[in-house]
């Protein structure tokens, strides 16, 4: 027997997106990750839990930060983690996202952190592999384990989520990191809202859940939380921001800005940042900014969710 | 294609249905040399002929062979999906009798010798009629004209870019006024390329959840509506080969209204599944035009219904894992349907929305006159190409029996009721006992 604290089983084999899972569900991984800060901030980092098990992270897209915070993770947790780039990997070859799932399936892995730039792929690779599946981001579908490192620092910050304003600002339309936020904070209880041009919203926004709003000023009134999203700078070239300049004025979060949010507003962003169109250099390492402890929450919201899914197989094996 | 069937044959106790004659009645098809001598209730006044082969069909229903105008085959280039024997095999398994092959082949049906190659290989290999379409331009790049005298006189029945949409209206407005000399047909499928560009599906909330750009239904409307000005202005036959809008509906209406001489075609595809169907990213749903709203669909319905929509199409697309074994946006549009065709047009029949006589005209009659080809009839003197159907017969569609070398179907483990259960080419059975 360990000495872990119980937490409800999880009831899913794989965390594909936030879409379709519970209160219950979210509360839970919530409640593991705040358990996991602890460990992240002893001087003995690691537990045991996870000895002799294999986690692969699999990822098509170049993510540093992403990438190492599921590391660090499965580090932490005992687990041997293997990571597969694409630059090295036979994907420019030729081969299927599906073939490169049978051979990696075929060692064994317990545990398969896969980050690809088409929508769904994590839900395919899941449909032909034998281990769990976590979407590190897919397209402009879902990142999962991002919303809830959001919710766990926002819950630490703020003591809860339901009744708290959310504004999540800038390019929705190709953000995986805003989808998972509306649904996991809907979810919650929260109230969301977006913020940003037309260009850059999804079609039918306002009927995902949220209010909208094309400028800032309605859009951060009174809110809680503000959450910055990432420009690319190829959003220009396509037609659908005129300039960083004319982006920054309008919708970079700046002290002005900022003011029209309640006073204790935080201030997120899931990073990397681009100072100076999005954010403002003294706003994204001013008091208000909580960009650092996302960052922490990260490696603690990811160990939560590889445990609370290799627990769910544990229970499922012996079950068989 | 065998030669026709020397003997003489009588169906008997069939109820047929022949929209070209305006026929639903119990008779009997009487043919003879390949050809139809008569067919419906008076078919045998003359008396039986002697040493017929007799066909008891009690309980069936008998209609001229589908005319299907828009079918994709891999052959020349990509007969690992499909070639032309194995999509006319499809086709002989879905009562389509004839069909018009697309010229997006490697090579291109561009040139007078690649038609000769199809209706070579068709005469030497398939089981029914083949008609190939060829190219409006060179490579289906959308620049220079092809040589639409030649390719009529050597056989092709159609001109259209297949999947290509020719984006230069100057280009279009000459190869509307150069086939109309020739009283050729041009298709044509509508979609804007940069309003529809990195869009994998319909525009709209299900897209938006699942991290996709749309394809704006005005992707659809925009070419469509300057075809229609060109129309107007050359007085070209046009025929917009597979429309997926309410808008789009709507602006062949008042074009057939302003006396144009227009028609439209749908795939069954929009007229059975919309957008929902793609689920959780289920390649086979992705399709071009993308499946639209639920709206859409029942729009295509009611202009099929109040004529305003001409043909139904199965659009036969056969795609291979290496095309549809991908993530969603990154896999190939396209999904079989020539023997499913039937079966899911039998559906409308089913539920009220459609007759089964309009469902024939728009299968069969009406894409015959259309091309201008001897089919979509079954009057004395006509080919005997007809399709033998039990209406009511309860099945479930398994991929893995499908003739089609790919069996990238919308419609696996679909529930039909009624079934083709023989096909007849120029009086030679070529499906089903």
């Amino acid at each position: 027997m360990s000495d872990e604290p119980a937490f409800p089983v999880f009831p899913h084999r794989h965390l594909l997106g936030m879409a379709g899972l519970s209160y219950p569900d979210i509360q839970t991984l919530l409640d593991r990750a705040d358990a996991d800060v602890d460990v992240s901030r002893q001087r003995e980092k690691k537990k045991s839990v996870l000895r002799g098990r294999t986690q692969i992270n699999l990822f098509f897209e170049a993510s540093t930060r992403t990438q190492s915070s599921f590391e660090l993770a499965g580090k932490r947790l005992g687990a041997d983690v293997m990571n597969m780039s694409v630059a090295s990997s036979s994907v420019k070859k030729g081969e299927t996202l599906i073939d490169t799932a049978m051979t990696l399936n075929a060692m064994r892995p317990d545990i398969l952190i896969i980050r690809h730039a088409a929508a769904g792929a994590a839900a395919l690779l899941a449909r032909k592999v034998g281990c769990s599946v976590i979407n590190a981001g897919d397209g402009a579908h879902e990142h999962p384990t991002q919303a809830l490192l959001d919710a766990l620092t926002i819950r630490r910050a703020k003591g809860r989520l339901d009744g708290l304003t959310v504004a999540i600002c800038g390019d929705v339309l190709h953000s995986r990191v805003a989808r998972s936020n509306i649904i996991l904070l809907n979810t919650m209880g929260a109230r969301v809202r977006v913020v940003g041009p037309s260009t850059l919203m999804p079609a039918s926004i306002e009927q995902m859940g949220v209010e909208a709003f094309t400028t800032m000023k309605e859009g951060l009134k009174d809110a809680d939380v503000v959450m910055m999203l990432r420009l690319q700078r190829e959003r220009m070239a396509q037609a659908l921001v005129p300039s960083v300049r004319e982006y920054f004025r309008h919708y970079g979060l700046d002290a002005a800005k900022l003011a029209l949010a309640k006073p204790d507003a935080l201030v997120m962003h899931p990073g990397p940042m681009n100072r100076g169109v999005e954010i403002a250099s003294e706003i994204a390492d001013g008091p208000q900014s909580v960009i650092e402890e996302q960052v922490e929450m990260g490696v603690a919201v990811r160990m939560a969710v590889i445990e609370a899914l290799l627990d769910a197989r544990k229970n499922e094996n012996e079950a068989a | 294609m065998l030669s026709p069937y020397s003997g003489t044959a009588l169906y008997r106790n069939a109820r047929i249905v022949d929209p070209s004659r305006g026929i639903d009645e119990i008779g009997t098809v009487f043919i003879a040399d390949g050809k139809i001598v008569a067919a419906g209730a008076s078919a045998l006044n003359q008396g039986a002929p002697e040493g017929a082969s007799v066909h008891d069909c009690t309980g069936k229903t008998i209609v001229p062979g589908l005319v299907d105008m828009r079918v994709f085959i891999g052959e020349p280039g990509g007969e690992h999906r499909e070639t032309i024997a194995s999509a006319s095999a499809a086709a002989a398994a879905g009562g389509v009798t004839s069909l018009v092959m697309m010229p997006d082949t490697a090579p291109v049906i561009d040139d007078v010798a690649l038609v000769e190659f199809v209706l070579r290989t068709a005469r030497e290999t398939a089981k029914t009629r083949i008609f190939p379409a060829a190219a409006i331009t060179k490579g289906l790049k959308g620049h220079e004209m092809t040589e639409i005298g030649i390719l009529l006189d050597a056989g092709a029945v159609l001109f259209t870019d297949g999947r290509e949409t020719i984006a230069n209206a100057a280009v279009m407005r000459n190869a509307m006024r150069y086939a109309k000399d020739f009283g050729a047909t041009i298709a044509h499928e509508t979609q804007d390329a940069d309003l529809s560009a990195g869009g994998v599906m319909n525009e709209g909330l299900f897209a938006s959840w699942l991290g996709f750009s749309g394809i704006p239904r005005e992707a659809e409307l925009l070419p469509l509506e300057r075809d229609l000005r060109l129309a107007a202005l050359t007085g070209a036959n046009y025929h917009a080969a597979k429309i997926s809008t309410a808008m789009s509906a709507q602006v062949i209406r008042a074009a057939k209204d302003n006396g144009l001489s227009v028609s439209a075609g749908v795939s069954i595809n929009h007229l059975s599944l919309n957008e929902n169907d793609i689920g959780e990213y289920r390649t086979f749903f992705k399709l071009s035009p993308p499946l639209r709203h639920e709206d859409d669909r029942l729009a295509m319905v009611g202009a099929l219904k109040d004529g305003t929509i001409d043909v139904i199409v199965s659009s036969h697309d056969p795609q291979d894992v290496d095309t549809k074994r991908l993530p969603f946006s990154e896999s190939a549009d396209g999904a079989v349907g020539l023997e499913t065709l039937l079966s899911a047009g039998l559906r409308l029949v089913h539920n009220g929305d459609l007759s089964l006589s309009r469902l024939i005209e728009a299968m069969s009659t009406t894409p015959a006159k259309l091309l201008g080809i001897e089919a979509g009839t079954l009057a004395p003197g006509a080919p005997a190409d007809f399709a033998v159907i039990d209406l009511e017969f309860p099945w479930v569609l398994d991929a893995e029996t499908l003739h089609s070398k790919s069996k990238n179907t919308a419609f696996d483990e679909a529930r039909f009721s009624g079934r083709v259960m023989q096909t007849v080419v120029a009086g030679n059975p070529v499906y089903g006992a």
